[in-house]
């Protein structure tokens, strides 16, 4: 019971964990590219929500300095996180760049097929 | 005044200059901005040396923002020393980058490429100087997705697939590497590494500090191609167009290598010490496999830049089982050897572009007779390879040698063995190259293929007898490894 009590507390750690592992089992399960980029997407995603759900802080308000208020919430992750996002936007835009010339040159998106090219010297 | 805003000039002007490049429409205005940049960072990083070796430390908070709450920009003795490596390299090759370049690249995206060489730079030499956990993760990625364009630019279709590949991996590693530094954040409050060390100090070795070690050292071993993670390196290096091949392979390991080093002792060091735990066996089983393992593979490969890929991989094995011995003497002999690679592996792969200039080929078989066309190249290719074998009178040997005592001194008796019986497969996979380039009859491509120009030679050649002086003259490699591994083992007990 104590232990149930203990997992239901950290649930935002079980959902990063989840998403996280998700993520990494698309990338290495699929072979198609596509579907790899989404999970490493998704993967990316999960870290997010790492930095963020411990910068919340309980009964704290917004960081924005005010008499009435003494207990802030912790702004630097949200910071830290849109960088981040940013940092994915750009993997992932370059990554969809890459797969988009790959259908141009070989015909497919299919890792197997591509390795099934003869392609090995 | 400008001396005091060293450390972001050293990042910012390979910044903008990318930015001008992409602006340029033209392939030869791109390489002229490109080398003004790659003149320029060593004279910064020599003013940088000057300031650390005359006053210690160097902190330069951006923006004014005071650490630990603003990025600080930190110089010692360890990055420094990278910095040099890094801009040194860049500076020596960019003459090579003119006609190779212009003959692999298509015009109208030679400037995109320059482009991106200059982030590449940008991005290795933020992750030296930065003393900030979270904006290395950011110059991390700005180095890799540069990178992977770089490799995409190859003009072999394979380039596409390695460069996808690598960019699956890498981003794996970064996010590996960003998971473990959020762990920190959570534990300590802050980012700044010499505030975490501090911090770490107090806590010692809770779990979730153990879930951060293990998860940043899984990270960054992805970026420094560890065996068995380094999947991703042959074949990146091998399509990658000559002069990103031969500046990645002397640059970008060596700085995942350095913030491998500036974490597992200068963050960590304070609140575990190294040894203490797995890790350190580990890295000794891996290093070990690395230095056999990709070896052997070198010998069977036929395209030369791929065994040459091999090889660094098992050079990487040297670097980090300096790391793992984990006394002065094997860190100096891994930061020695991080150095000395850097020359080394630089004048091999642009020696084997030269050839694929001149021959439109990189293939062992293709390239019989090579060294009668093109000697001046070849014989730099040679005194490269007798370095990376590790002859004496060579840089190779000196690392080699460090390596040898450090594993004395901590009561590894068999391992110095085992370090002369991996040489002696280098020995094989070098003197295969070295046997068909000279002792062969020209045919093919070969028979009409003349010498390199003198824009590629003269790079190839300053490598060449670098790997030779700083194998007779030790005073600044090894004297220079050896204060920054004392500084970093200083600040780690």
């Amino acid at each position: 019971m104590e232990l149930a009590a203990k997992i239901v507390a950290h649930y935002n750690q079980w959902i990063t964990i989840f998403l996280m592992v998700a993520g990494l089992y698309v990338v290495v399960a699929r072979g198609n590219m596509i579907k790899k980029l989404i999970g490493l997407s998704l993967f990316q995603t999960s870290v997010y929500l790492l930095y963020l759900s411990p910068g919340k802080v309980l009964g704290g308000t917004p960081p924005i300095v005010d008499p009435a208020f003494e207990v802030y919430s912790n702004p630097l992750p949200h910071v830290l996180i849109l960088t981040a996002i940013v940092v994915g936007v750009a993997t992932l835009a370059l990554g969809l760049g890459l797969v988009v010339r790959i259908n141009e040159v070989y015909g497919t998106i299919e890792e197997d097929e591509i390795i099934g090219k003869g392609e090995g010297e | 005044m400008i001396l005091d805003h060293l450390p972001i000039i050293q990042v910012i002007v390979p910044l903008f200059g990318a930015l001008l490049c992409a602006l340029t429409r033209s392939g030869k205005v791109a390489w002229v901005i490109a080398a003004i940049v790659s003149l320029l960072m060593p004279l910064v990083a020599i003013g940088l040396l000057q300031q650390v070796l005359s006053q210690g430390v160097v902190s330069y908070a951006i923006g004014g923002w005071l650490p630990p709450v603003g990025i600080e920009y930190r110089v010692d003795l360890l990055n420094v020393f990278v910095l040099l490596v890094v801009s040194i390299v860049g500076a020596v090759m960019i003459p090579f980058a003119a006609r190779s370049v212009a003959a692999e690249i298509p015009e109208h995206k030679q400037s995109w490429f320059y482009s991106m060489y200059l982030l590449c730079m940008c991005g290795l030499l933020g992750i030296t100087i930065t003393g900030d956990a979270f904006n290395a993760f950011v110059f991390l990625e700005v180095s890799s997705l540069a990178t992977y364009t770089l490799i995409a630019l190859g003009s072999d279709r394979r380039a596409l697939i390695a460069s996808y590949q690598y960019l699956i991996v890498g981003t794996i590693g970064a996010t590996f590497y960003i998971i473990g530094v959020g762990i920190l954040l959570t534990v300590t409050g802050t980012l700044n590494m010499v505030d975490i060390a501090d911090k770490l100090g107090d806590i010692g070795q809770t779990r979730p500090v153990l879930a951060a070690l293990a998860f940043i050292i899984v990270g960054i071993s992805l970026k420094l191609a560890l065996f068995p993670l380094h999947v991703w390196l042959p074949n990146a290096y091998a399509y990658a167009p000559s002069f990103a091949t031969s500046f990645l392979a002397a640059t970008a390991t060596k700085v995942a290598v350095y913030l491998f080093v500036r974490f597992v002792f200068g963050v960590f060091g304070t609140g575990i010490e190294f040894g203490s735990f797995a890790v350190a066996d580990v890295l000794l089983v891996l290093s070990i496999f690395a230095m056999f393992g990709a070896s052997i593979v070198a010998v069977f490969e036929n395209n030369i830049k791929r065994a040459l890929a091999y090889s660094s991989v098992s050079q990487i094995g040297y670097m980090t089982l300096g790391i793992a011995l984990g006394n002065l003497t094997g860190l100096t002999g891994g930061l020695v050897h991080l150095f000395n690679h850097a020359l080394i592996k630089g004048g091999l792969f642009m020696a084997v572009g030269a050839v694929a200039y001149r021959t439109g080929t990189a293939r062992i078989n293709e390239l019989g007779g090579i060294g009668r066309r093109m000697p001046w190249t070849m014989a730099a290719f040679t005194i490269a390879g007798m370095a990376i074998i590790g002859v004496p009178g060579t840089v190779g040997f000196i690392s080699k040698y460090l390596l040898a005592v450090a594993s004395f001194e901590q009561g590894y008796w068999w391992l110095p063995f085992l370090i002369v019986l991996s040489s002696l497969i280098a020995v094989l996979y070098i003197g295969r190259i070295v046997e068909v380039a000279w002792f062969r009859e020209p045919t093919g491509a070969v028979a009409t293929a003349t010498e390199a120009p003198l824009s590629m030679l003269i790079p190839i050649w300053i490598l060449a007898l670098a790997c030779v002086l700083f194998g007779l003259d030790t005073e600044f490699s090894a004297g220079l490894a050896e204060r920054a591994a004392a500084f970093m083992m200083g600040a780690g007990g």
